[in-house]
């Protein structure tokens, strides 16, 4: 089979069928190449300065790590009681997920209380939407107008039974 | 600074953040000059990944210039444009010591099964993003590469994650010559690994999705044939009937955890969260591959489990790959076969856009309109 004269129209082909040029070739090479290497053994810790949360799979901290929107509020007490559990264990993400469902009403309820109110239209991509789907904006448009209505019917409904 | 600010599913905004400071002696603060959107971010902005919390920044494309170093830093100075492959990692640990840097075990306390990440929730280490103007680097004498004068500040852009996970996807496929080679996604990274097949030496390449644009783009940029699985009664059968009834020799997955083409598996996986996302690319590529095959997978999966069909898997024989890309180690190649002129990755880059419009931004890229393929954010005040 010729067939680098076959792919010869297609620019660079076969150039890393040597295995010596693919770059993950072992997949486990050591010592690595980082030119120059690394100058620590371990490296220095980072000073903590907010709460972090460990994996219970791990022994100690980290060296780094991020030190953003440490767990705040009725979420952040969810993601420490999550932090009980280890990684292998289902209840761990899934209070994780929950955890993020309340953060982002606590984020609404921060929003407000600074004084600023989300424009959520905005904040979902709503120009794009209406720029580049006008048809699919007019549709979701009239879709929650029909919930709205539906609700304010069952709404009134219910109150001129009363 | 201006940064993305994450407020919860499908909402996110452009606001004031304070400036990153520098909290490690080996810190750098990075003034970003491009940021992407990465499929995977639409992970986060789909609020599909645990522990993304509201606040944090995204981004772990990005590139810029270093505005200030941290005491131990030693190779890089004031000024240096740097790329920054997405890993966050220490260069010495167990795993960096094998040159698997997206395994690094020194910078995520949340969690052992994934290295520390840019911008991609606390589950990847709490680090915030490159979608903002300034960006904190940790471990900047290991990770951060300065993008040589010759090289496009765009294709450097490509070299954070896209193109290196592209080919690593190729490489992890075990590729022989004149191999058939599947790959399941016509994004970035799927295009990307589409070209990265034939530089291997395929012998076929086969790009499968369901958006005509994106078809038509990866035709044409990499050379491949494809298939609308939209137009597919039944994909393994489909690939046996191209192959000789054998199936293909390598199949990838550059897809992950959101993929249509199966609604029990939207149902269960996306909607319900019964399991950590759709897993129709894993059991098209199990069910598609020829026995003794490789399946790779590049494609982000949640934590938790997903139903594969794994005992095909061991009936086939087949060898299963899979790993976050080890950005630092394929940098040295993937830069000479763009001197080489054998790939422009910077040709992927569908819209340019200003940071502070970065909620439309993700609109754009979520909803698949305006023939989008790669949103690149420019923050205010560049004006390279």
């Amino acid at each position: 089979m010729d067939t680098p004269t076959k792919f010869a129209h297609i620019k660079g082909w076969g150039s890393d069928l040597d295995h010596a040029n693919r770059p993950a070739y072992p997949k486990e090479r050591t010592p690595p190449r980082l030119d120059p290497p690394v100058q620590w053994k371990e490296p220095e810790m980072q000073p903590r300065h907010v709460e972090v949360l460990r994996s219970t799979e791990r022994p100690a901290m980290t060296p780094v790590f991020g030190s953003g929107q440490p767990p705040r509020g009725l979420s952040g007490g969810m993601r420490r009681f999550a932090f009980g559990y280890s990684e292998n264990d289902l209840r761990h993400w899934l209070l994780l997920l929950l955890a993020d469902r309340i953060d982002v009403g606590e984020g609404f309820v921060e929003d407000l209380a600074s004084g600023h109110v989300p424009r959520i239209y905005a904040e979902m991509g709503g120009r794009a939407e209406l720029k580049h789907n006008p048809v699919g904006a007019a549709k979701k448009a009239l879709a929650v107008a029909a919930v709205l209505g539906a609700a304010y019917f069952l709404a009134r409904r219910r109150s001129s039974r009363r | 600074m201006l940064a993305l600010n994450y407020r919860g599913p499908y909402r996110v905004r452009a606001s004031q953040k304070p400036d990153p400071m520098i909290e490690h002696p080996n810190d750098a603060i990075v003034q970003v000059l491009r940021s992407c959107i990465c499929g995977s971010d639409l992970h986060l902005y789909h609020g599909l990944v645990p522990d993304t919390r509201v606040g944090t920044t995204f981004g772990h494309e990005f590139v810029g210039t270093v505005v200030e170093i941290g005491d131990s830093v030693q190779n890089l100075r004031r000024g240096d444009r740097v790329l920054v492959p997405f890993n966050v990692f220490c260069g010495s640990c167990y795993f960096c010591q094998r040159e698997l840097y997206g395994n690094c075990h020194n910078t995520n306390p949340q969690a052992t099964a994934v290295g520390g990440i840019y911008g991609y929730s606390h589950t990847a280490g709490g680090f915030d993003g490159g979608q903002a103007q300034f960006v904190r680097v940790p471990f900047a004498d290991v990770g951060p590469t300065k993008i040589p004068d010759e090289l496009l500040l765009e294709d450097a852009l490509m070299l954070t994650d896209a193109f290196p996970t592209g080919y690593q996807a190729a490489e992890m496929g075990g590729i022989r010559e004149g191999d058939t080679v599947v790959v399941f996604g016509a994004g970035p990274v799927g295009i990307f690994a589409a070209k990265s097949a034939w530089l291997l030496g395929a012998g076929r390449v086969i790009v499968v999705d369901h958006l005509e644009y994106r078809l038509e783009f990866v035709r044409n940029f990499a050379q491949c044939e494809t298939i609308d699985f939209k137009s597919v009664d039944d994909m393994a059968i489909h690939i046996k009937k191209m192959t000789d009834w054998l199936g293909a020799d390598v199949c990838i997955d550059c897809v992950g955890c959101e993929a249509a083409g199966s609604a029990l598996q939207q149902l269960t996986g996306v909607k319900l969260k019964m399991q950590a996302g759709s897993a129709t690319v894993l059991h098209w590529a199990i069910n598609s591959v020829r026995k003794g095959g490789t399946v790779s997978i590049v494609g982000v999966y949640g934590p938790t489990f997903n139903a594969v069909p794994i005992g095909n898997a061991v009936n086939k024989g087949l060898t299963l790959r899979m790993n976050q890309a080890s950005v630092k180690r394929h940098l040295p190649r993937l830069m000479e076969h763009i001197r080489a002129g054998h790939i422009e990755p910077h040709k992927v880059i569908t819209h340019r856009m200003p940071l502070e419009e970065v909620s439309d931004a993700y609109h754009l890229f979520s909803s698949k309109l305006d023939g989008c393929i790669k949103p690149v954010l420019i923050p205010p005040g560049v004006t390279v």
